[in-house]
């Protein structure tokens, strides 16, 4: 038996898709009798026709059976001798297109429905268009309504012409083309005898044997942490769904944003004890040392997996308020949720031609390709090389609606510098997040903070104690807790780079590693402030800092307009 | 390179879900209900913080009129798992006297809809935890697995917000809430194949049994208490059935049958040709009726 198949059917407003679906279900005895009973009385009630209506099997909300249209996508769920199916019945109108798309956005397979007297319609393309942008690899082009051209070859033909036009166009690569009639059955569950120039197979048996799982594996192993599982102070285990790859104890990882290394100690797949998870699988995975993840932090193995702070995404607007450069969202992708700009709306694509029209705003159901650029790095990859990390959606921050999802393009290659640390003595290694700069930026109206261009110091380097929102004494200490390090700078210079255990109070001012004042003027209290710092529950202890730091000793905030 | 089952699958999507809502919601809990589907919620949020216990509260809204094997299961499991189980009543309903058998859909509304709501209101829960599945009902065939309620605890189906992959959107405004069906994607069959598979404890009425049961307007109802009205001349007989579904025993339909094995009741499933809901009185009033009753805020 094949694996489960989840598909959709789309295609324009009467092009007959909840009928094909509810006549594939009514055909192969896959509904109770009970429902079966309902659709007759509903059909004698409030039918279109006099005959069955098998669209009202799935129009099940009432506005839907009172205007004779699908509003939103509908779920089933039926098994053959075969194969198991979920299927989403998506609306035609373009007004609901949005809810077309979270039925794309779940498939593995798309059945668009075009009607043979109409053929393919601007939303025909335009579905085909959202579903390719959603990741659907698969398309069975159904020709419907064939008893309504006279189950004529030549008009087929035309409409295969069509298609074909369409597939090139949108790189479309595996799609089946199949004449039927969902009213009269032909070709949808059994062979017709009213189309014998057909020499393929119906859709039901397409559907029963088609390849969905032929989609490369993707690189290496990731895992987006959900949440982290502290029980007690004992165990710190990182919770969430492997997305690629296989993981075993003692296998070296990496951690992103962070970019630390440490080895997998114990994996549970759930409440239980395993020595190697696989793809798919929910798991809590606990570290041999302490690493600065939190949720939306990605757990990363064999993959050049990075993170970056500005991307290029094609996306599908949704919301009734219109997307306009400059404003400010909640960028959703993995598990992290982040403040992200829409610096740059590069281009609209016309849904029909796919034509590249300049745009500086989008309205609903308009499909463009923007730039985001985002509050700080996270890891992030290409829609087609890491999925997971290559899908995001935005949320607008007053009314809380899923504005436009979407799938990223590119990344911005600044990011390596990311990975450079700031300080380097031997093998002691210390960020240069003092050198961040923050600034209320004017256009979206929120704080943000940029890293300016990574250099690395070492003793005797001279370092930039001013910039444009810090400024630092001539001679003060850093002490970088996330990397245990701590820097001395005297005249400007750096004199000394100890791990935090060998570092005593010298007298100078210090700062942490985001260059906020440590209020602390003793070596007493220093050597509390690191004790607190180890003990912490979370390195996210809001409490923590409030008592231990001071951000404007030596920072403002500079204002721009980026 | 393993290949995940089909129950693997599933148990992996309720996982995420719940591991999401409490990732990014201010106040969950969980509605349990007692019946299978609560049963195999309550195993799914157990294993989805192993080994911690689940962050939320549990929560049964109890009608006074669920069988007394419900009753006596809630509390033995909820003992068993060391976890919090909120209960509450409609007191002012129960003042009232509000009953199934003289108050029809009132009573739904009263001691159903109205208690949830007040409930989720009193503990000022942001997000409730539901075992509805979309193979139940055309209306719930309709609602994202993230299913916003207005102020009113409302919901809006020609409004719902889209949801796309995994990225749920679990951002709402002061007095909004969510309500989260992780088991969305499970047929009837998926959850006897799962307590199967995970050998989950559900109350024994699922399993067929010699009860006092009456027949009335084709359905088979079990007496199971004397607050039962009698109509002139009804007996209750001893038969041998068993529930599909588990709610207030007055509106619950039995069938007739010997499956005293999760084999049996697998086998019977399988072969059944009638949906589920057919035997909750309350599903048959109306076309429509429960939207109707979702977009008032039941569950």
């Amino acid at each position: 038996m094949k694996g489960l198949l989840k598909f959709i059917t789309c295609g324009s407003v009467d092009d007959g898709k909840s009928t094909l679906i509810g006549h594939i279900l009514y055909d192969a005895k896959l509904i109770y009798a009970d429902q079966e009973k309902a659709l007759e009385l509903d059909s004698k009630v409030g039918s279109r026709s006099g005959d069955i209506d098998y669209s009202l099997l799935l129009d099940g909300l009432m506005a839907e059976r009172e205007q004779g249209i699908t509003i939103d996508v509908a779920y089933r769920y039926f098994t053959t001798d075969n194969r198991s199916f979920i299927v989403a019945d998506t609306p035609g109108h373009e007004e609901y297109t949005r809810n077309m798309a979270v039925g794309a956005s779940f498939a593995d397979l798309a059945v668009i429905l075009i009607d043979a007297s109409q053929g393919v319609l601007v939303q025909t393309r335009r579905h085909a268009r959202i579903c390719k942008l959603m990741g659907i690899r698969h398309f069975v082009f159904a020709v419907n309504k064939m008893d309504l051209v006279k189950y004529s070859k030549s008009r087929f033909d035309e409409i295969v012409k069509q298609i074909e036009e369409l597939k090139n166009e949108l790189l479309l690569d595996d799609i089946y083309i199949i004449p039927l009639s969902a009213t009269e059955g032909d070709n949808v569950t059994v062979k017709s005898e009213n189309i014998p120039w057909y020499n393929g197979v119906p859709l039901l048996q397409y559907l029963e044997t088609v390849d969905v799982d032929s989609s490369e594996e993707e690189e290496g192993f990731y895992l987006p942490v959900q949440r982290v599982c502290r029980p007690d102070h004992t165990f710190r285990g990182f919770q969430g769904q492997i997305e690629s790859g296989s993981i075993s104890v003692g296998d070296e990882i990496v951690t992103l944003p962070s970019n630390e290394k440490a080895h997998v100690k114990q994996i549970l797949m759930t409440d239980k004890d395993v020595k190697t998870a696989f793809k798919g699988q929910p798991v809590t995975i606990t570290l041999d040392k302490e690493v600065d993840v939190s949720r939306g932090c990605v757990i990363t193995k064999d993959t050049n997996l990075a993170s970056y702070q500005e991307l290029t995404a094609s996306i599908l607007w949704m919301d009734d308020e219109q997307l306009t450069a400059g404003k400010d969202y909640l960028v959703k992708l993995g598990t992290k949720t982040i403040s992200g700009i829409v610096s740059e709306i590069k281009y609209a694509v016309d849904v029909n031609t796919g034509e590249h029209i300049p745009a500086d705003s989008l309205t609903k159901n308009g499909i463009a390709v923007c730039t985001i650029l985002l509050a700080e790095p996270i890891a992030v990859d290409l829609f087609s090389k890491h999925k997971t990390l290559g899908e995001l959606i935005l949320i607008d921050r007053v009314s809380n609606m899923t504005s436009a999802c979407g799938v990223v393009d590119s990344v911005e290659e600044k990011a390596d510098d990311a990975k450079k640390a700031s300080f380097v003595l031997g093998s002691l290694e210390a960020r240069g997040d003092i050198f961040e700069e923050f600034f209320y930026d004017t256009s979206s109206l929120n704080v943000l903070k940029y890293q300016p261009v990574k250099e690395t110091y070492t003793k005797g380097d001279t370092i930039p104690v001013e910039g444009e929102s810090y400024k630092y004494p001539d001679s003060f200490d850093i002490i970088v807790l996330r990397d245990s390090v701590a820097v001395k700078v005297r005249d400007r210079k750096i004199t000394d780079i100890v791990p935090t255990s060998e570092y005593s109070y010298g007298g100078v001012p210090v700062v942490n590693g985001r260059g906020f004042e440590v209020l602390a003027d003793s070596n007493e209290k220093i050597q509390q402030f690191l004790s607190e710092y180890s003990n912490l529950k979370s390195i996210n202890d809001a409490d923590f800092f409030a008592k231990w730091v001071k951000f404007d000793t030596y920072r403002k905030i500079a204002i721009q307009n980026r | 390179m393993s290949q995940l089952s089909h129950l693997d699958e599933l148990e992996a999507e309720a996982i995420y879900i719940i591991r999401e809502v409490a990732a990014e919601c201010e106040k969950p809990v969980m509605l349990y209900s007692i019946g299978k589907d609560s049963s195999v919620m309550l195993h799914l949020a157990m294993k989805a913080f192993y080994p911690e216990k689940p962050p939320f509260p549990f929560l049964h809204i109890d009608t006074t009129w669920k069988f007394k094997d419900m009753i006596k299961f809630r509390d033995d499991i909820a003992k068993k798992l060391g976890i919090e189980m909120l209960v509450y009543t409609n007191e002012e309903g129960v003042k009232k006297g509000i009953n199934p058998f003289d108050h029809g859909a009132a009573y739904t509304d009263i001691m159903k809809t109205q208690a949830l709501k007040q409930a989720l209101n009193k503990y000022g829960f942001t997000a409730a935890f539901g075992g509805g599945r979309r193979d139940e009902e055309k209306s719930r065939a309709k609602e994202r697995i993230f299913s916003f309620r207005n102020k009113a605890q409302a919901w809006d189906p020609k409004n719902q917000r889209p949801e796309m992959w995994k990225l749920y959107n679990t951002k709402i405004n002061k007095g909004e809430s969510i309500r989260v069906f992780p088991i969305s994607n499970w047929t009837e069959k998926d959850i006897w194949q799962y307590i199967q598979r995970e050998k989950i404890d559900i109350v024994p009425l699922y399993f067929a049994a010699k009860r006092p049961v009456v027949y009335r307007d084709g359905n088979i109802i079990m007496v199971d208490d004397d607050r039962f009205p009698l109509k002139e001349g009804e007996v209750p007989e001893l038969k041998s059935v068993r529930f599909r579904t588990l709610g207030c025993y007055p509106l619950t339909g039995g069938i007739e049958s010997t499956a005293t094995t999760l084999d049996e009741i697998i086998d019977e499933t399988l072969s059944s040709v009638s949906s589920e809901r057919t035997s909750r009185v309350i599903d048959n009033e109306a076309q429509g009726s429960m939207e109707r009753r979702k977009r008032e805020g039941y569950f």
